[in-house]
């Protein structure tokens, strides 16, 4: 806690925000001043508390996205500072507080800014290529029962570990919003990894890789040129080693005669 | 009127087998033919769009999110409960049975609970066959850890994150089938009304939260699965999007809402820090096996914990339950922790909060132990509290976190309004009165994946397809209905906030209906709430239009659902003249501030029918019949 805070208990922040009343509207950052916010708050309690306010003076609240507010759901989407959820290490915005900053400070809020994510209203994206990216193969075709009992195929305490690193993904997108690129090499090599470790993912693996990094193409998101923006804003914390297992597994596909001939038949 | 559930009889093993059975099925091509509605794509709503679809039927998936795969299944910790028996440990489906009858303190169906426990292995196995990470001992096969409520290690878990990772299975399965065509998904769509013609359930009207558009879809079947309630309380560990809405719109055209008055309160979570906070975080119950739980003796203790000597500190869940201690059960810990607040020894800010504390444990096992163990949950802590567990102890206070209670289902998991299934935690019908941990992922997949295919197929057989179109003036009538609601609200243009509205609601509701509830508290509040809802209608203040993203007209509409809503839930609870499970009113507990349960009189489920908003709901009544297992008091002693 700064000394300015603990001295007087709150904080009073200029806030520089991007208010935009539709999509494919013209946006403008307008400022606002929140008062009376603890160190306590989490930054989205102290937007509650600016939209309170406005709503009162007859004012459009401003909208974000967010519902969880525990750091899982993956809603909230905000870049704070430049700085896709805000900078602190391993955080959504949801869980960032406002012990972070200090009385006085001028914060920008910004939405996602990417492409593929079009802005619906203020600070409010459309994420759903991220969902097509999935549809087009980020699962096992495993029908619902029929399968064998879930021991019946040993995997090593390893590969379980390494797919559980890439499962932890919460498909917020703030590797897209980081990167310079647009691109969602983080996200999609996350899920590519998590099913190629594992022996019931192995069997559709190159489809899937191909299928999905066609996809990400077409939602128009770009390529990885190793910034690795990607790992440093993700709240989560997932590595960029997913995005070479992403092209590996790509490469293996292309040489995969007989899965390459029938995926790749079309380009 | 007496319901029935429609429970198979004969032999409890064989009731799902042959209730299977005896179900009709529909043709493979004409599955096609019929359309299925699904709300909510949580465990239960993911798992049965995507089991529907696949077995060739035509179904439309509803969510508020901008995503299926954000669901507050999502947020689940601990694990999920399966009768695998890996461990060779005595686990078996009759043990698990059993612990989920007793964990509910008696207030659950039999046969319900019985299928719960079978299929409950075939979620593990489908789980593994879709990808889903579970934790993996070194010999490559699957972990489980102990819960609380059972004396066997049943649960399965991925890290700190089995809800995730259990939503990400079926949310992949549903991406499967929306890419295969057979599901077509609508983000971003709350539903607001449920469409009736004939009685039979067969639509329901919808908002579009990006345009503001209200429009009907029809189907020939509609799936609830819209999770629980406990938003009432203004402050939970729900995400802030959790309603009653679908549940109760659905429950203002017919369907009887079940116990809603079984509510459960979590005993570990952080503290509310101050009045504009939003919501409450859950920290995983496994604490309390190396943390122990106590408060200063003196009442406005002032000096800071680690000034207080061992013998001005009560221990209190050692001190009142020897044998159980720190590990009571959720509902025990939870009164407790308010009772020693209530007496004026709370700790931390208001006095809401007791020590939950490291120090033996970290002496005993050295702080890398203990780091090992629960690193991340002190990393929470920490982020949310700017304190540092290792140094100076954690502080706790329960939240409500669950909802036992829902709309009323028979065997089947259809309600009283036939075409209208309700499944996961949104329904009533597996927990009683209380919920075991890691019990509320294995029922939201059991519904969706293993019992829906089976009874929604056995329901349409019975129907013709497509008989309604979206022009029916049904479906004009309720268009209208809530256009004009929304219209209503846009008017009032008073002078509070919404959220200021719902937290004089869920303050009322918190201290009156929480925890721990009396005659007087629960007269005092249905007395009360007619003027909160009163109050909201005539000075709530909703900013913008209809016709746009507008996040205050949507929680405005959720405001008013909680508002009606909240008088029901106060009324079952001063009804039922007991305390059970979650259930705990003060003038029924024995000596020793035991829930004193009737089963003379209150052996049923209470299922409510509405009658006008402010008006007295119908009782009714379904007994329940206890043939194998045996009626017996709860002692954690």
């Amino acid at each position: 806690m700064s000394a300015q805070t603990a001295e007087h208990g709150t904080m009073t922040l200029k806030l520089i925000v991007w208010r935009q009343t539709g999509q494919g509207k013209q946006g403008r950052f307008e400022t606002y001043t929140a008062k009376n916010i603890t160190p306590h708050h989490s930054f989205l309690e102290m937007l509650d508390v600016v939209n309170e306010d406005l709503i009162l003076e007859g004012k459009e609240p401003i909208a974000f996205d967010h519902d969880c507010r525990e750091g899982i759901c993956g809603m909230c989407s905000q870049v704070v500072n430049g700085v896709p959820h805000g900078g602190q290490e391993r955080t959504t915005v949801c869980q960032l507080h406002m012990r972070k900053f200090k009385n006085g400070d001028t914060i920008y809020i910004e939405p996602w800014r990417a492409r593929a994510f079009p802005i619906l209203k203020d600070l409010v994206t459309d994420r759903g290529a991220l969902d097509t990216i999935i549809q087009e193969g980020g699962y096992t075709s495993a029908r619902t029962g029929g399968v064998p009992d879930a021991n019946a195929i040993p995997i090593s305490k390893a590969d379980a570990d390494y797919s559980m690193d890439a499962a932890e993904c919460i498909g917020c997108g703030a590797c897209v919003a980081a990167c310079p690129n647009g691109a969602a090499m983080l996200f999609t090599g996350a899920k590519v990894a998590q099913l190629a470790a594992l022996p019931q993912g192995q069997v559709e693996a190159p489809a899937r890789v191909a299928n999905m990094i066609r996809a990400m193409q077409e939602c128009g998101f770009g390529n990885c040129s190793n910034h690795y923006e990607c790992q440093a804003a993700c709240p989560k914390g997932i590595d960029v080693k997913f995005i070479a297992r992403l092209n590996r597994e790509f490469l293996k596909a292309l040489f995969k005669s007989k899965a390459g001939s029938h995926v790749f038949a079309g380009e | 009127m007496i319901l029935d559930g429609k429970c198979p009889t004969g032999p409890i093993e064989q009731t799902w087998d042959k209730h299977r059975f005896d179900m009709k099925l529909v043709n493979p091509a004409n599955k096609r033919k019929y359309k299925i509605l699904v709300v909510g794509t949580g465990l239960a709503g993911a798992s049965a769009a995507a089991s529907l679809g696949e077995l060739g039927y035509n179904v439309e998936t509803f969510c508020y999110q901008d995503s299926p795969r954000r669901a507050h299944s999502i947020a689940a910790q601990g694990g999920i409960n399966a009768a695998k028996n890996y461990p060779n440990d005595g686990d078996s489906i009759y043990r698990l049975f059993y612990d989920t009858i007793k964990g509910g303190d008696f207030r659950a169906r039999e046969a319900d609970v019985w299928r719960l426990a079978q299929v409950s292995n075939n979620i593990i196995d489908q789980c593994v066959a879709q990808g889903v990470p579970f934790a993996r001992d070194y010999a490559g096969y699957l972990d489980t850890r102990s819960f609380g409520g059972a004396q066997v290690s049943r649960t399965f878990y991925a890290r700190g994150q089995t809800g995730q990772q259990l939503l990400l299975g079926a949310y992949s399965a549903l991406s499967r089938q929306i890419k295969a065509g057979t599901v077509k998904l609508f983000p971003r769509t709350e539903m607001l009304d449920l469409v009736l013609v004939d009685g039979e359930a067969k639509g329901i009207t919808v908002r579009d939260l990006v345009t503001g558009k209200v429009r009907c879809h029809t189907g020939d079947a509609v799936l609830l699965c819209t999770g629980g309630y406990v938003n009432v309380f203004y402050l939970s560990t729900n995400a802030m999007g959790c309603s009653v809405t679908a549940i109760w719109k659905a429950h203002k055209k017919g369907a009887f809402f079940a116990n809603p008055c079984y509510t459960q309160i979590h005993p570990t979570c952080i503290p509310q820090a101050g009045d504009y906070q939003s919501k409450l975080t859950l920290m995983s119950e496994s604490l309390r096996n190396d943390g122990r739980c106590w408060v200063p003796k003196k009442q406005g203790e002032k000096r800071p914990a680690n000034e207080i000597p061992e013998e001005d500190r009560d221990y209190y869940l050692e001190r009142k339950y020897p044998s159980f201690g720190n590990l009571a059960p959720r509902d025990i810990a939870s009164r407790a922790a308010k009772e020693q607040c209530d007496d004026a020894r709370g700790v931390g800010p208001g006095g809401r909060g007791v020590y939950l504390d490291f120090r033996d444990s970290i002496r005993r096992l050295g702080e890398d132990t203990i780091r090992e163990r629960y690193g991340n949950l002190f990393e929470m802590y920490e982020r949310i509290t700017d304190e540092n567990g290792y140094k100076v102890p954690m502080r706790i206070y329960p939240a409500p976190h669950y909802a036992m209670g829902g709309l009323w289902v028979d065997y089947n998991l259809m309600s009283n309004v036939p075409g209208l299934f309700v499944l996961g935690e949104a329904n009533f019908s597996v927990h009683g009165a209380n919920r075991l941990g890691a019990s509320a992922l294995m029922q939201g997949l059991a519904d969706g994946y293993f019992v829906i295919p089976y009874t929604v197929s056995h329901y349409l057989a019975q129907s013709k397809p497509g008989k309604v179109k979206e022009d029916h003036p049904e479906c004009k009538k309720s268009i209208g209905e809530v256009e004009g609601d929304m219209k209503r609200l846009l008017s009032i243009n008073g002078k509070r906030t919404v959220t200021d509205l719902m937290r004089e609601l869920g303050i009322l509701i918190w201290e009156n209906v929480g925890m721990a509830r009396s005659k007087e508290s629960l007269t005092d509040a249905i007395a009360r709430i007619p003027g909160i809802r009163e109050e909201f209608w005539k000075n709530v203040k909703v900013s913008g239009n209809g016709a746009d993203f507008n996040q205050q007209l949507e929680n405005a509409g959720r405001t008013a659902d909680f508002i009606e809503f909240a008088e029901l839930l106060a009324r079952d609870a001063l009804h039922r003249n007991e305390s059970c499970g979650g259930h705990f009113r003060v003038e029924y507990q024995y000596e020793d501030g035991e829930a004193r349960r009737d089963d003379t009189n209150y052996c049923y489920s209470a299922a409510w029918e509405f009658k006008g908003v402010g008006n007295e709901p119908e009782l009714h009544k379904e007994p329940l019949k206890f043939e194998n297992v045996h009626l017996a008091v709860r002692s954690y002693k």
